[in-house]
Order: C-alpha cells, then structure tokens, then sequence
C-alpha cells in the first residue's frame, strides 16, 4: 500500500512502507525546463530532511532537490546519467531520481497529499 | 509574470497569447520559453527559422552634418568611411578602454547612422553618444520601435512569403525597407537572419503574418542565449563589460587596423598601450569534459589548483550536444590550449580550451 506526499519545494516522496522513491513533480520540471545533466547521490548517503540529494541541470541553470525526510540512499536513478530528459517526459513515473529508507516517518505528516499540493501550485 | 518594476515589451500580449514563461532581464520582462521548450526552439532556429522578439534593445538613430564625426569620436570606428548600408560591430569605451557596452553601428545616409545598443546599457549609451553631440552638429535620437529577429536557414523564404524580400541585403548590411522601418542581415546566433525594428501597429501584423507560417516558431531569450553561446558571440555584462577591454576579449578584428595605432576616440590611448603591452589574459571557447555544465563566475584552475582565469557563460550546447563555456584564461594558457579545471560543487571538471565558435556560423556573406 504506497501513499504519495508532496512538498512545498515540488517534490513528490511515493512511500511504501519504511522506503520511500523521491522525484520532482511534473509542475517543477515545466518551470526547469529541459534539463541536460542530473548530479545523483551515491548510494548509502545518509540524508537529514532539506539536504540537497540531487542537483538537476537545465540548459540555463542549476536547481537544488532537497530531501524530504531523514533516511539513508539506497538507489539513484542511474538511467537518468544518460537520460536526464527522463524527467521532462515522465516526471512521476520513469523520471524518478532516489529511493530511500526513511529514518524518521513522523516527518511525513507535515507534508501534503495531492489535493492541498494542486491547491498550493494553484 | 506582473514584477514590479520591470519593463513590458509592447507585443507582450502576444507572447501571454503563446504560451511564454517570463523573467527579468536586463530591467525588462521578457519571454525566456514558449511551450516547445528551450532544445527544441534552439534546434528549431538552426534548422528552420526562429522569431525573437528583442524589443528590449534600443534603436538609436544619430543624424546630422556630425553624425560620422560623432560616432568616430565615441567609438573606435572609421565612421566616415563606412558606405551606405553596411554595418560594423564596435564599442562604446571607457577612458581605459573598457569595454561599457557594445554595439551595431549602420550607415543609412550620408549623414544618417542607426546604432542597435543593448537593453541595460541603452539610456546609459544615448546620455554618453549626447555628451559629444552638441559640439558637432548632431542629433541622437533613441526610436521607440518594436525590435524582432529572424534567424534560421529558412528566415530570407519566411520573410519573402511575408512579403519582403532580403535578395540584395547581405551579412552586415542594413536598410530602411519601408517607413518607420529598419532592417539588416544580421543576429545573435550564428546563422543567417534579420534584425527588424518597425512601429508596433506594423509589427502585429507582421508577427500574425509570420506565424502562418510554420517554418517559423517564437523562440524566446534562453535559447537566444544557447545559440548565442554556441556561436561563441559575447554577451556585455557577462562576457565583456568596462572590467574587460577588446584586446583580452579578442575583439581587436572589430577595430580598425589604423585606430589600433592612433585616433582619438575615447579610450584610445589606454587600448594603443593595452595593444603594445599585450592583455594578460584571453578570451576563449571552454568544452567541459563529460555533460555537466560549467556556469557563469566558476573559477579555472591549472592542474595544480591555481586560479588562471575565470568562467563568464556556461551551459549546454542542444545543438553541439554537450556543454559549452567561454571564460578568459592567463595569456599564456589560452595560447597554450591547454587543459584546465573547474570545481563544481565539489567535482572537479576538466575543461578543454576550444576554438570559437562551437557551431559553425552560417552567415550569407554574398
């Protein structure tokens, strides 16, 4: 039984469990734009809640993806070192950039589910 | 979309209309995508046609018994010797030959020149272009017009449809082709393409015109900026600014070979002894190993870890494919071609010294 939360940064975290797949929402790719180079974390990286994981790349700029709660990296998303456009195309689904075991699920609650996430890109 | 502030292009409405992505730039808002997306209005412009609305910039006409004399006296230009309709890419110096901003300079009669100056400097330029006016029987005149380019292989076949025909305009001439209107063979992306300033009620329907067509796409300033990095042009404020002077920037082709010696325009006799003493440093073309883009203020490296020069534009190349730099390295180095280093949060990058441009110009020389 997954559940998806969303935050205020235009991430989404699809949580099964105590792991959790990480990705940028399909609003924030639009406002990226095509992106060339995605930076990914190693895995076995721990991370606390609002590090940076992962720095994605566009044809003008580089943009920070923070993590959404404390855990510990345990994939990236290695097609995207080829592929970064993956994210542009399917930002939800092929274009997912970490997974991770989450450390501290309380965390979650503070986040948004689907409904007040749309409410917050208006 | 609504910043406070920041100035509106005349055909905003037009770009809401299609879709644009606005942000600031140079003071202005202006559209920096469209829904086609930054690759695909690149790809688009270096294999069909691109339409860049460039209101921001600022026509500037100077006329009268003076106006050669003017201009040779600002800027480090045989003004008197240029014919009418050709154009010449120059400067506006400072008194130590920095560079503070640079400009498109058109002869249209024998005492009429239309200058193209860049948005964020313009009302900086006219102030300084006045100064000498006064003394030399000249007028300079800013021109409220709406500013467009098209640029791409097929830009001459979409104007023609359109209805004007470029047949006799070669790489860096310009003309008036109808009142109101100033045109030249010219732009900022390494292709073949037309710069278009026209009243706004013209330039509506101009633009509706052009856009039956489907050769021709809006393309907005991110791509403006890639192509132009490609093409290896500078961008003032970033690439060259009064902290760099045309020696260094290697843009002493754009002076001519006797005013590198003498003349007394402004900043002459800082640029005669920057040209006898050599510039420490050199402008050039940086390829980043690998796909990661090396952005602009990214400080380069020997391999020994010292500081020899600095990034001023970074980014990818859609069209080259990989990313694309220009910076300025130490003499030496840049002479050298040797290979240099970047850090990037924590990588270290290399990156190769590249010959300019990185995509071939395409210019129709005639």
């Amino acid at each position: 039984m997954t559940q998806t939360y969303y935050t205020e940064d235009h991430e989404w975290i699809r949580v099964d469990g105590d792991t959790a797949t990480v990705g940028i929402t399909d609003y924030a790719q639009e406002q990226l734009g095509d992106l060339v180079f995605v930076e990914l974390p190693e895995a076995g990286r721990s991370v606390k809640k609002g590090d940076t994981a992962v720095t994605v790349e566009s044809v003008k700029a580089a943009s920070d993806v923070y993590a959404p709660a404390d855990g510990e990296i345990l994939e990236a998303n290695s097609a995207l070192s080829s592929e970064p456009a993956l994210i542009n195309s399917s930002a939800t689904g092929d274009g997912w950039l970490w997974k991770m075991k989450l450390s501290d699920k309380g965390q979650l609650e503070g986040l948004m589910d689907e409904a007040a996430y749309k409410n917050h890109i208006g | 979309m609504t910043d406070v502030g920041l100035k509106r292009l005349p055909l905003e409405d037009l770009h809401q209309a299609a879709g644009a992505r606005f942000g600031g730039f140079a003071g202005w808002s202006m559209p920096l995508t469209y829904p086609a997306g930054v690759m695909k209005e690149h790809l688009h412009t270096r294999e069909h046609a691109g339409l860049f609305d460039i209101s921001h910039m600022r026509l500037i006409e100077v006329s009268g018994p003076g106006a050669a004399a003017l201009l040779s006296h600002a800027c480090p230009l045989a003004a008197e010797e240029i014919v009418e309709r050709q154009s010449k890419y120059t400067f506006l110096l400072t008194e130590t030959a920095g560079i503070s901003d640079d400009l498109i300079v058109t002869r249209l009669g024998p005492t009429r020149f239309m200058v193209v100056a860049n948005a964020g400097n313009a009302e900086k330029d006219a102030a300084h272009l006045r100064e000498f006016a006064a003394g030399l029987d000249a007028k300079v005149e800013p021109l409220e017009r709406v500013f467009l380019a098209i640029q791409g292989p097929e830009a001459w076949a979409a104007l023609s449809r359109a209805g004007i025909e470029t047949g006799e305009l070669t790489f860096m001439t310009g003309f008036e082709p109808k009142p109101g209107w100033f045109m030249s063979r010219s732009g900022y992306t390494g292709e073949d393409g037309f710069e278009i300033g026209l009243p706004e009620a013209d330039a509506r329907e101009f633009v509706a015109k052009l856009l039956e067509d489907d050769r021709v796409m809006w393309v907005g300033l991110a791509a403006r900026d890639s192509l132009r990095l490609e093409a290896g042009l500078c961008l003032h404020g970033q690439d060259i600014s009064e902290e760099t002077d045309p020696v260094s920037a290697g843009l002493l082709w754009a002076i001519p070979k006797r005013l590198r010696s003498e003349g007394t325009f402004v900043g002459a006799e800082a640029l005669h002894k920057e040209i006898a003493l050599g510039a420490p440093e050199k402008r050039v073309g940086l390829k980043p190993e690998g796909r990661q883009p090396v952005r602009a203020g990214a400080v380069l490296t020997d391999e020994h870890g010292q500081a020899v020069g600095r990034v001023t534009s970074g980014g990818f190349g859609p069209s080259v494919g990989h990313p694309v730099a220009i910076g300025y390295v130490s003499t030496p180095l840049a002479a050298a071609a040797t290979r240099v280093f970047a850090d990037v949060r924590g990588s270290k990058i290399a990156l190769d010294i590249h010959p300019l441009p990185f995509a071939p110009h395409r210019y129709r020389k005639g």
